[in-house]
């Protein structure tokens, strides 16, 4: 039984370790401007076509490519902050979310053109390419490290927003917009910065996944995506452990659901298939409306009271 | 304040210009398919314009006349478009379509009409139930949650376990299209051509009843809800029952439109209902302007236009004189379109209408123009 479930298990964890990288930029900038980014997701699949873009041409050697994906990476979170976002955070929140989803057709029709809508194939980084075995389970080295490279970078994260100046600018802005700008923190950058360090560690989730998964394409970024929403909203937007947590939670129960034929048929639970894989995907979205419906503030949201 | 205005007793100047023109356009499109060739790219934009019309305006009776914003376009249509698949496929056909399920369990089949009001049904039979829990939820939680209901319909349809009825991940085929409107001789050749004038009437009939219904004291108390729930609320307007309704005569004409699109596409396969198509919606609604039927109408030709014929030269290499015009190639088209839609989105949030409808624009007397810019 533990042998079925466990590589199963163990490509979950790594996945939910993706996710939660993901997740986190879609947590932060809800708790800040209330937005829901839908472009994010679409960031961390352009993060992936930079590195292919970057490794193909050959000018820059593999070691120098990774920081320098990154860097772009946050970089163009900050001009689409800076261009797309910026002009509408005074009106409705529902112009935002349009503008949103604008950039998100943008970015991927802009892939498209550049790719010719083909898949690409993502460079093999030695090391975390390899395989390793594990309870004698194969897998990539990635799945490892993946976990592992979450764990650190959100505790990292954790004490930044704990700890700096910035962190704590973050947070008064995220309770209370006006005030905070009254106390003279300077709104631009908190955002900006939020931005950054939301699409820098969409950036490292797109090393890791895309290592994994092998090939990217225009689209490849909107699943993903979503399901790091659904992560946030299940931990509780605007709360980074909830949205590692949710990540986790759902990147293990998409796994296992993946392998649920198999693992009920080795369990005698089941005769025959039954293309439960399907709903793979399905069941993140189920388990959003369930968790919205029953606690809508999520695993770990504050509450928050409505004002008439 | 037009919402508090009464019904005029006499149309107005405005009203009738505004029936004439309409009127012209279908008298127009019916000559049109009489002269120029089928084939011609002008009915396929108008084929594929009126579909998007009407998914647009039931979206936009959602988005911009009753303030909720749900993402579950796709997911409504493409259970309209299987609907309609399902029931209008000939029985002759079933063996060749449902060929891993041989021939499928559902041994019979409706007439046309009929089965785009049951695809109309199933879509609002599906909001209904999904409407219970979803409705409940704020602005962007219920974005996101209608999104992921799309999704699963999305999934489900493509269950191996439903294949006898669903096809399973195989597409629908075979059954009628817009060309079987066509008026026939004996010997099978096309007397009077309708292939184009039947969906602008259906998708134009479906819209009239939106305008009807928005125009009636219940669209009064939608408009109240969007402006302010708890204002509503205290005027007696019962929230849930008002959203529900809505949201169900939103699904339901997204359905009747889904139905289309299967009729435009030939096929009907469920992996293309994906949320880009959601979103292609939104944004034409965003371009025509949130809160105006008109715009959406006109926005869904000229995106169907732009996307589909007008812009259609960027995507192919292009040489004027001797100068090879740079940066022309297959995708061009839709990064200009992008841009253009940015723009829109960015610099005129109003899109084209704003909030005006057809006979505002023959009216002198220009009302103060408001809810275009609140939530």
């Amino acid at each position: 039984m533990f042998n079925t479930v466990f590589p199963y298990l163990l490509s979950g964890i790594s996945v939910g370790g993706q996710y939660a990288l993901i997740a986190i930029g879609y947590t932060m900038v809800y708790g800040i401007l209330r937005l829901i980014n839908f472009a994010h997701g679409d960031v961390f699949m352009v993060a992936g076509i930079i590195m292919v873009y970057m490794v193909a041409s050959g000018v820059v050697p593999l070691w120098l490519c990774i920081p320098l994906v990154l860097v772009l990476t946050a970089a163009i979170g900050f001009v689409i902050e800076r261009v797309a976002y910026k002009p509408l955070r005074t009106a409705p929140r529902m112009s935002a979310m349009i503008s949103a989803i604008g950039v998100s057709y943008t970015l991927q029709n802009l892939v498209l053109y550049i790719t010719g809508g083909l898949n690409q194939i993502y460079p093999t980084i030695p090391w975390i390419s390899g395989s390793v075995t594990i309870f004698g389970a194969t897998t990539k080295m990635v799945t490892v490290i993946t976990p592992v490279l979450t764990l650190v970078l959100v505790i990292a994260l954790v004490f930044l927003i704990n700890h700096t100046k910035i962190g704590m600018a973050m947070r008064a802005v995220s309770k209370d917009f006006e005030t905070s700008q009254l106390m003279g923190i300077n709104i631009n950058f908190v955002i900006s910065a939020t931005f950054v360090i939301g699409t820098f560690l969409a950036g490292v989730a797109s090393l890791l996944y895309f290592t994994n998964y092998t090939t990217v394409i225009q689209t490849s970024g909107a699943m993903p995506g979503l399901k790091a929403f659904v992560a946030a909203v299940f931990g509780g937007i605007g709360s980074i452990p909830g949205a590692v947590v949710g990540a986790f939670i759902i990147g293990i129960a998409e796994n296992i659901i993946k392998g649920l034929d198999i693992i009920l048929f080795k369990a005698g639970l089941l005769k025959g298939p039954a293309g439960l894989a399907t709903f793979s995907d399905a069941f993140t979205f189920a388990l959003l409306i369930i968790i919205l419906a029953v606690k809508p503030t999520g695993l770990f949201g504050e509450k928050t009271t409505d004002k008439v | 304040m037009s919402e508090l205005q009464q019904p005029r007793k006499k149309p107005d100047r405005a009203s009738i210009l505004s029936v004439i023109i309409i009127a012209a356009v279908y008298i127009a499109v019916f000559i049109a398919e009489q002269i120029i060739p089928p084939t011609s790219m002008l009915f396929t934009v108008l084929k594929k314009g009126a579909t998007y019309a009407l998914v647009a305006v039931s979206m936009n009776l959602l988005n911009g006349f009753t303030g909720i914003f749900s993402l579950g376009q796709a997911g409504f249509m493409l259970i309209g478009a299987y609907v309609y698949g399902i029931f209008t496929i000939p029985v002759s056909a079933r063996m060749d379509v449902y060929q891993y399920y041989s021939g499928g369990i559902v041994q019979f089949t409706v007439p046309v009409f009929v089965a785009m009001i049951l695809a109309g049904l199933a879509a609002a039979l599906f909001a209904f139930l999904i409407g219970l829990p979803v409705l409940r939820l704020k602005s962007d939680y219920l974005a996101i949650a209608t999104l992921g209901f799309a999704e699963i319909i999305r999934a489900l349809f493509q269950w191996d376990k439903l294949g006898p009825v669903t096809n399973g991940s195989n597409m629908l085929r075979l059954f009628p299209n817009f060309n079987d409107f066509n008026i026939r001789s004996a010997s099978g050749e096309v007397t009077v051509y309708l292939s184009t004038l039947v969906p602008m009437l259906i998708s134009g009939f479906c819209i009239a009843l939106i305008v009807l219904l928005i125009r009636s004291t219940y669209g009064r108390a939608l408009r109240a809800i969007k402006d302010d729930e708890i204002a509503a609320e205290a005027m007696g307007i019962r929230l849930a029952s008002h959203k529900r309704t809505a949201f169900c005569v939103s699904s339901f004409f997204a359905g009747v439109g889904g139905a289309m699109l299967a009729m435009y596409q030939n096929t009907v396969q469920a992996k293309s209902f994906t949320t880009a198509m959601t979103y292609e919606i939104l944004l034409i609604v965003v371009i025509g302007g949130i809160g105006s039927v008109t715009g959406s109408c006109l926005s869904s030709f000229l995106f169907v236009a732009c996307s589909e014929w007008w812009l259609r030269f960027l995507d192919q290499k292009q040489v004027i004189g001797n100068f090879e015009v740079p940066l022309l190639r297959n995708g061009f088209r839709l990064v200009v379109f992008s841009i253009i839609i940015m723009i829109v989105v960015l610099f005129f949030r109003r899109g084209i209408m704003g909030t005006k409808e057809l006979p505002d624009l023959f009216r002198r007397r220009r009302k103060t123009p408001n809810g275009g810019e609140s939530a």
